[in-house]
């Protein structure tokens, strides 16, 4: 099981109230994470990546385990803990004011 | 007795003002969609409970909300604007080539007669449109490919489309315009299009004829004579009285022809009103005033409308789409202010009155005149 945790208005889009909990088969990429996220909850389709190009739109990051995983590959394995579903995989919205 | 749907987009979420007739009283509902920026929302005018709204955050990218109830529930609809082949490049500001990208909807317009048809104006500039119900979405690429997009420049405020007019007695002819080049217009159901910039003159362009590059703000018409336009450019307000083949200003005694919206009157194709804002520098209404001009001469002749607007210290601005006017018999006026007022006037103009003052910031006002309420829900 992946958890991942989104940023408040992606939930609020999503109708979900806390983490959403993924079934994978196969490895464990912000790719196919992404892919089962958003084949699961199709409204999210273009607010993380481009529809298009499929790359992370410039204001949000992804982290998990305490690290920045923003610029990694996205078909690079995701960390172990986050394929175990011990740690999250957060999409996280940057901060700015107004 | 008639209903009266206001429709508002602000920059922090959607509300909806509802009013019998007499629009006396309004039941405020909202904020829809808290946070996100609602460039527009519009309902469909052959089914008035069908309304789309244009939902957008610079985190999020797009959002296209669809209400089948007159904005009590709403459901998202498909957000995939993919511009038509391979997208080329228009002007960037330094004027070197930059690729088309699709940033946010800036104005939604529902077919006159299909309630499941429906236009986006976006930015970076180009007309979609689509016929599901908004669920996907097909660029009309003979716009973006006539052969001047290539030298499209944005304004200040990007390169949006945000001025959508269907022709009420030709099905096939449609208005646009775009800042900051201009205006075109479609005789063929959006497959063609040619710029109807004629008799616009723009400081800052060197060449007195150009074709394109024309900061137009909005363009109104009436629907009982739809070849005559009426337009609030950058600078100058402006007429056609041969559906955009040339136009004339009509700024007359207006005490800067500065501003953005410009709306007519519902009966009377000859009334018309626009906000006048100081300049392109200062974006509030001149000495503080808040200063509605209507014209009941098509233009050139202006007087100033100002019961029961602020007439000092007033500093906010009225944005392109923020205003409109229903079409009950005492025909009424509504806008939106940067500083979150709605004002209403019920009789054409001569008085007015906020109907909320704590808004956020409005980018978007529209308003529906329903038929009488029948026993079981709207009709």
């Amino acid at each position: 099981m992946i958890r991942i945790v989104l940023p408040a208005h992606l939930r609020t889009l999503a109708q979900v109230n806390d983490e959403v909990h993924i079934d994978l088969a196969g490895q464990v990429t912000q790719q196919s994470v992404l892919d089962a996220l958003e084949a699961r909850y199709p409204v999210l389709r273009g607010t993380i990546r481009d529809h298009v190009t499929h790359r992370r739109r410039p204001f949000l990051r992804f982290f998990a385990c305490a690290e920045d995983l923003s610029h990694e590959l996205p078909d690079s394995p995701l960390p172990e803990a986050v394929a175990t579903g011990a740690e999250p995989f957060l999409v996280v919205g940057a901060m700015a004011g107004g | 007795m008639s209903e009266v749907r206001l429709l508002v987009g602000t920059r922090k979420g959607a509300f909806v003002l509802t009013s019998d007739g007499k629009r006396e009283r309004w039941d405020v509902s909202g904020p829809h969609f808290g946070g996100w920026e609602i460039y527009h929302l519009k309902g469909s005018p052959a089914d008035p409970n069908r309304i789309y709204a244009s939902q957008t955050s610079g985190w999020f990218g797009q959002i296209i909300q669809r209400s089948n109830d007159g904005g009590k529930t709403w459901e998202a609809a498909g957000n995939a604007f993919v511009y038509d082949g391979t997208p080329g490049t228009h002007q960037w500001y330094d004027g070197t080539p930059h690729p088309w990208e699709f940033k946010r909807v800036w104005h939604l317009e529902p077919s006159l007669t299909d309630p499941d048809t429906v236009y986006a104006g976006v930015e970076d500039a180009a007309l979609f449109r689509s016929t599901d119900g908004a669920r996907t979405w097909q660029e009309l690429p003979g716009l973006r490919g006539h052969g001047s997009g290539r030298f499209w420049q944005p304004g200040a405020g990007g390169l949006g489309l945000h001025t959508i007019l269907l022709d009420p007695a030709n099905p096939s002819r449609m208005f646009i315009a775009i800042s900051a080049a201009g205006a075109f217009r479609t005789d063929d159901g959006g497959a063609t299009w040619q710029p109807i910039n004629r008799g616009l003159r723009s400081e800052g362009i060197p060449n007195p004829t150009a074709e394109v590059g024309h900061c137009v703000h909005r363009i109104a018409m009436h629907r009982s004579r739809p070849n005559v336009l009426f337009m609030q450019k950058h600078w100058d307000v402006m007429r056609s009285d041969d559906a955009g083949e040339s136009w004339h200003e009509v700024s007359g005694n207006l005490p800067t022809d500065f501003g953005f919206p410009i709306e007519v009157h519902a009966h009377e194709p000859d009334t018309v009103y626009v906000l006048p804002i100081t300049s392109d520098s200062l974006h509030y209404p001149p000495d503080g005033k808040l200063r509605v001009y209507r014209s009941r001469t098509g233009g050139n002749e202006w007087e100033a409308l100002t019961n029961g607007l602020p007439q000092h210290d007033c500093y906010v601005n009225v944005l392109r789409d923020a205003m409109a006017a229903d079409s009950l018999e005492s025909c009424g006026v509504y806008f939106g202010t940067t500083g979150g007022q709605v004002y209403a006037s019920t009789n054409g103009g001569d008085n007015w009155a906020p109907l909320v003052r704590d808004l956020p910031a409005v980018l978007s006002v529209e308003v529906q005149t329903l038929p009488p309420r029948r026993s079981g829900g709207a009709a």
